[in-house]
């Protein structure tokens, strides 16, 4: 068994979220409440640490006014915390959602569209390839038909968009299975945490 | 109070899509200098967002509501590790690392471990072969679980290629689809902002 | 009094929960303590991302950015492992960074496992510059001024000071990027460094998101996919190495067996108890 008090600690509180399982508790609801406090308390020092005492505090100590623009806009910002003062957070909101909506624009044309319409309209694979090329292709149309909701889906449209439904739920089905799989996995590793880490009853302990 | 931060919006927008094109040093510095505000504004939002979550705790303890103790939990929390952050720092070696070693880590990891008990008991519950839809989508995911894991490979040695057959067609057009129609909703929703056509993130007029 | 028809059917039908939640814990704990090793035969997918580490010449740069926090480490870090060994035998030399605040702490645990290995030192191997705060806002500056952007590393020494970054300015002097993300972290790359500056890029990603980059894989933006927990075993067997990722994939199989036997259960007992007419055929 462990000996290292945060090794405790760890456990004690895995195991008090575990009991959420049998049914809500007093146990759970500390463990979830702390959880709360103590991730946010964590990522505002974090970002303290890391963006403002370099990036404000430390720049306007050395003399480098011009810090004092994102700090006002940051400032603003708070206002939206109060109903009376929450018109004045638009002008960080506006500069905020102005700049990544610019950045968007070019980024999402040139690597999502343009390349992924390039890369399905080359030329098929040879041979018995060229089956499984043709499906892609004819899937691709067929959810794009799909998602075409400005006509109705009828006639050759309609058959296209049923077509397109059966390609997606093969895609959904797919993305079910790996995610099984990725929830299966974080539960692995806390039971190698607890019977490995903390009990030492695993091989390799 | 509307139209200047949309002027705002418009001018960020225009001047981050024109940088994409301008390679010169100048350009791609202002624009390091416009995203290092953009995320001293990203922090002020985290701490807005840690005032609305203190806010509403505080008035549950003041009031002594049912679950008090727990907010109280939580305000501890995030103001003791807040405050520990700010000035002892983050890093391995400080109180903060290692509270969250102890208890920010091993919350996190439970908490979404949990997850897979829950899938099951979902899946077992919910995932019906009602029509032929959901047949594909199950037939699918079953394929999925079984050949991604080393024992499909025992089940039937067609497993593994059926599965990356099944990626590399189906799943592949559908996807491609999704990401064509994500990215075409992205640009024409961020043209929208830049314009000014959409306003909602300005919120109430 | 006769027993009711379907009455096994609808018993299972009602089955409370927690007897699954049993069934599941049972399912993860059994193989951890009585591993049988099944194989693991590396996917395609994997084996790509490999041959283009396997691709670099020696002694050359690749960036390295981890990004994920303890809630999906399950997955990312031993294949962040098994990847920094590989890069370390390979006698490559990764300049590595997180997106990801409580990133630091994760990364330099596998550096330490990865390291200790292999046999390598930090500064003459590797350098870790630590995090950086703005995700996309980083990925972009990564394009133009890497020293800008980092001015010291992890442990407080000054970049430009660094020898190992001497060579490295901005992305057009990697010949690799590697990305093990567990978020849109990812899209950035593929949107800034894989197309808008040309970097050839393989992506580690949790399950959960791994069938989403088939696309990219096709068009060739990335040129491998390690996906998940299965990924990242498949990455160790690659190397020869026994890591959490091979330990896990026994209870691995054994879990989704019961999931897909749950499944296939509670259809079968649908169908007995006369569910799906019901609904779908408008019976009584």
């Amino acid at each position: 068994m462990s000996h290292d008090v945060g090794t405790w600690i760890a456990a004690i509180l895995t195991l008090c979220v575990f009991s959420f399982l049998y049914r809500d508790n007093p146990l759970y609801r500390f463990a979830e409440h702390l959880f709360v406090g103590a991730s946010a308390g964590y990522l505002l020092a974090v970002q303290y640490q890391n963006v403002l005492r370099p990036n404000v505090i430390e720049k306007l100590q050395r003399g480098q006014f011009l810090a004092i623009i994102p700090l006002v806009l940051g400032i603003l910002i708070l206002g939206r915390a109060w109903e009376r003062t929450s018109g004045i957070a638009r002008w960080s909101l506006a500069f905020y959602v102005g700049i990544y909506s610019g950045i968007a624009v070019p980024s999402y044309l040139q690597a999502q569209i343009f390349a992924q319409v390039a890369d399905a309209l080359k030329p098929f694979a040879p041979g018995w390839g060229a089956v499984s090329s043709a499906l892609v292709l004819l899937g691709f149309l067929s959810v794009l038909a799909y998602f075409f909701f400005s006509a109705p889906h009828k006639g050759v449209h309609g058959i296209a968009a049923r077509l397109g439904i059966w390609f997606l739920m093969v895609a959904f089905g797919a993305s079910f299975g790996y995610t099984v799989m990725a929830r299966v996995s974080l539960l692995i590793a806390r039971m190698q945490f607890l019977m490995r880490d903390w009990i030492g009853i695993l091989p390799g302990a | 109070m509307r139209f200047g931060p949309l002027v705002v919006t418009f001018l960020t927008g225009t001047t981050l899509i024109a940088i994409f094109f301008i390679p010169h040093h100048a350009a791609q510095e202002t624009q390091s200098v416009i995203l290092e505000w953009a995320d001293v504004v990203y922090t002020f939002a985290l701490i807005l967002g840690s005032i609305a979550l203190w806010m509403s705790h505080q008035k549950k303890v003041f009031q002594r509501a049912e679950g008090w103790f727990y907010s109280a939990v939580t305000l501890v929390a995030l103001t003791g590790v807040t405050a520990l952050g700010v000035v002892q720092g983050v890093s391995g070696t400080t109180l903060v690392g290692q509270i969250y070693d102890s208890v920010n880590a091993p919350l996190a990891s439970t908490m979404f471990s949990l997850l897979a008990f829950f899938i099951a008991s979902a899946a077992f519950r919910a995932f019906r072969a009602r029509n032929v839809e959901a047949t594909l989508l199950l037939v699918t995911a079953i394929v999925m679980m079984i050949g991604r894991v080393s024992i499909g490979e025992f089940v039937w040695s067609g497993f593994p290629p059926l599965t990356e057959w099944l990626l590399d067609v189906p799943n592949l057009a559908a996807k491609r689809a999704v990401a064509i129609g994500v990215g075409l909703g992205a640009v024409s929703t961020a043209l929208k902002i830049i314009l000014g056509i959409d306003r909602s993130y300005l919120g109430r007029a | 009094m006769a027993a009711e028809p379907n009455g096994f059917w609808r018993r299972v039908l009602a089955i409370d929960r927690r007897w699954i939640f049993v069934l599941i814990g049972v399912g993860t704990a059994l193989p951890l303590l009585f591993p049988v090793n099944l194989p693991v035969t590396p996917s395609p997918r994997v084996q790509a991302a490999y041959n283009a580490i396997e691709a670099v010449p020696e002694g050359s740069l690749v960036l390295m950015s981890l990004d994920y926090e303890p809630d999906i480490m399950a997955e990312l870090q031993p294949m962040s492992i098994a990847v920094l060994r590989h890069c370390f035998r390979r006698h490559l030399k990764p300049i590595i960074l997180t997106l990801y605040p409580a990133g630091p702490r994760l990364v330099e645990m596998a550096l330490a496992i990865a390291s200790e290995a292999e046999g390598k030192r930090n500064y003459d191997d590797y350098v870790f510059l630590g995090y950086k705060s703005g995700n996309q806002a980083v990925v972009l500056g990564l394009g133009e001024n890497i020293k800008g952007l980092f001015p010291r590393d992890f442990y407080g020494a000054a970049t430009d000071t660094i020898s190992l970054m001497k060579r490295a300015n901005s992305f057009a002097d990697f010949p690799l990027l590697i990305n093990l993300s567990g978020s849109t972290i990812a899209d950035y790359y593929i949107r800034i460094g894989a197309s808008r500056y040309h970097r050839p890029m393989i992506l580690g990603a949790t399950a959960v998101m791994a069938t989403d980059y088939y696309p990219y894989l096709s068009s060739g933006q990335i040129l491998g996919l390690i996906g998940g927990m299965k990924g990242a075993a498949e990455y160790e067997r690659l190397m020869g190495i026994v890591g959490d990722g091979r330990r896990g994939m026994d209870a691995q199989s054994l879990v989704h067996l019961i999931v897909v036997i749950l499944v296939l259960l509670g259809n079968a007992a649908l169908f007995a108890t006369g569910g799906l007419k019901r609904r779908v055929g408008g019976g009584a």
